[in-house]
């Protein structure tokens, strides 16, 4: 792996982030609008239960929506690299393969890691009491499920050529992983097939571990779905699969 | 010494043959230009060249390395200009240096300088911190040939490096590209669709349907269609003709008012004529063959055809069996 290459792949993914305001605004605005909007009107509906408020148990969810946007928006960038041709620039340096999917989803992890801690920043407001050890532990695993998703969204863009694929991979890949991911509703209230889907989803144990950090205390069916190692194997795992993946199938390009 | 070596190359899309048995050497410090019409096969030998595609079968070598086996060395060894730009425009000129810089490795201490360098090297230091979007056509190509060389290459790629250019950009560009053997010590390797470009080359491959049909230096070239050709206006043009024949022994004719004559070396030819025709002489025109004759005569074509329906449907098939395959 060359690491100068690595990081200024990152440097550069990190210096556009910055300088496109628009961008940065809309990606806190839309947890936002989830999280007020969406999770207060569904309040009046859903009462407490075990000790965890709706809007306090959806946080988490929210945390992943912002995550799983964000790091699919940066390495979908892979295809508009690709249709303005500045991939080409980084295809025939003398960088491997396994380096470019590094860098792709190291950029995702930082600036997606960002955003997630922007959001976290709302958590008194929501009445949730986070400690510093919890703080550091949800930043952790933002992190990480930001770096499983980034490689995942990697691989994603190396199947689709046009910048035309974006909406398709929107509607059909990134929706129902979000509503798929126990983010608004418990899994283990799921119909079965849906609860299948619902595990082979990678999202699915970035929320569960946020759970756990979260609101620790919840029982019931607002309480986490799985024990939290399965989460953090599952999260690891699947990073180191998906980079491996990604970086043979650009490999197969080249 | 030869710098890049290409033994029976053979590319394949398909049932297209992209590449159909093609060699040549190109020796180092030359430009070299590789000319064809559209779909030909010249951005496919390139694409192998620079290790981006693997050959059906046969060899390519930069400097030694093998294109299909040791690809690292390979890309170390090259810089390339391709024809649609491949800057990043939201970034600055200098930041799309630096990231090139970074990206081959260039030792920390050396960086900045070479980027500075190279920016100053193409003119454009001043503006190195406006983002590329604002940067015209013939800015992006020069900047783009100056991040090409950033990391000291052997050989420098330019596909179509003035395509879309406004004609004094163009030519501005060519002044740059004919220095870069001798300042930065590298050779050049290069197509075109403009032949008037082509001229500036020491050494020209033609390549047709994939195959290479005609090599040698731009004057070597022009002898395939012949010498050049006189036009000639005199005061009594049926008396000159007899003249001409008779004590030049050139075969000539008049026709249109005007008299024409082939003869090997045009130039040379004038003096003569004019000693021998004196006061009746109104006017003497020379022409020599561009290279764009040579081309038509050779490929039955002309090079500047870019709509050519034929040549477009292998391109669109290539295309085709790439989105296919990839």
């Amino acid at each position: 792996m060359e690491f100068n290459a690595i990081y200024v792949i990152v440097a550069r993914e990190f210096k556009k982030f910055v300088r496109e305001r628009s961008r940065l605004v809309s990606a806190i605005a839309r947890p936002m609008v989830w999280l007020f909007l969406v999770g207060a009107g569904m309040s009046r509906l859903v009462s407490p239960v075990g000790g965890v408020s709706y809007m306090q148990f959806i946080f988490p969810g929210i945390l992943g929506m912002t995550i799983l946007f964000s790091s699919i928006f940066s390495s979908i960038s892979i295809i508009w690299d690709k249709e303005f041709g500045f991939m080409k620039e980084i295809l025939v340096a003398p960088v491997s393969r396994l380096s470019i999917v590094v860098g792709k989803a190291l950029s995702g992890t930082i600036i997606s890691t960002i955003q997630a801690v922007i959001v976290l920043a709302l958590f008194p407001f929501l009445g949730l009491k986070l400690g510093i050890l919890n703080i550091v532990g949800v930043i952790l695993i933002c992190s990480a499920v930001s770096f499983s998703i980034s490689a995942f969204g990697i691989l994603l863009a190396t199947f689709y050529e046009s910048y035309e694929s974006f909406s398709v991979i929107m509607n059909f890949i990134v929706m129902p992983m979000f509503f798929l991911s126990g983010a608004m509703y418990p899994v283990k209230l799921l119909p079965d097939i849906l609860k299948f889907v619902a595990k082979l989803n990678p999202l699915t144990y970035g929320v569960d571990a946020l759970k756990h950090v979260i609101s620790p205390l919840a029982t019931g069916p607002m309480s986490p779905d799985f024990n939290i190692f399965v989460d953090i194997g599952v999260i690891v795992s699947m990073s180191v699969v998906f980079v491996l993946i990604g970086g043979k199938a650009f490999e197969r390009k080249g | 010494m030869s710098i890049i070596k290409v033994e029976n190359l053979v590319k394949k899309f398909g049932n297209v043959t992209a590449v159909n048995d093609v060699s040549f050497n190109v020796e180092e410090g030359t430009i070299f230009g590789f000319l064809g019409p559209n779909g030909a096969g010249k951005t496919t030998t390139i694409n192998i060249l620079c290790a981006l595609l693997s050959p059906t079968s046969g060899r390519a070598f930069i400097d030694g390395h093998d294109c299909a086996k040791e690809s690292a060395s390979v890309r170390k060894s090259i810089g390339i200009v391709f024809q649609d730009t491949t800057l990043d425009k939201d970034l600055t000129a200098e930041e799309n240096l630096l990231f090139h810089a970074y990206l081959y490795n260039v030792q920390k201490s050396e960086r900045q300088k070479r980027v500075d360098d190279a920016l100053k090297f193409v003119d454009l230091f001043g503006r190195k911190d406006d983002l590329v979007k604002k940067y015209s056509g013939g800015m992006k190509r020069r900047l783009e040939v100056a991040r090409g060389l950033i990391h000291r290459p052997k050989v420098l790629f330019l596909d179509e490096p003035t395509l879309g250019l406004d004609p004094q950009s163009r030519a501005n560009l060519w002044e740059f590209i004919t220095e870069l053997p001798k300042q930065h010590n590298v050779t050049i390797f290069m197509t075109t669709h403009y032949m008037e470009e082509a001229e500036v080359c020491s050494d020209i491959a033609v390549i047709d349907n994939g195959k290479i049909i005609a090599r040698g230096s731009p004057e070597e070239l022009k002898k395939i269609v012949g010498g050049d050709v006189i036009y000639l206006k005199t005061k009594d043009n049926a008396t000159a003709v007899e003249e001409i024949k008779k004590v030049l022994n050139v075969e000539a004719s008049a026709k249109g008012g005007e008299i024409f004559m082939s003869t090997i070396k045009g130039d040379a030819c004038i003096p003569e004529l004019i000693r021998t025709l004196g006061d009746s002489v109104l006017s003497v025109r020379l022409q020599r063959p561009t290279l764009n004759d040579v081309f038509l005569k050779l490929t039955g074509k002309a090079i500047r055809e870019e709509e050519s329906s034929g040549s477009d449907t292998i391109k669109e098939e290539v295309r085709a069996y790439r989105r296919r395959h990839s």
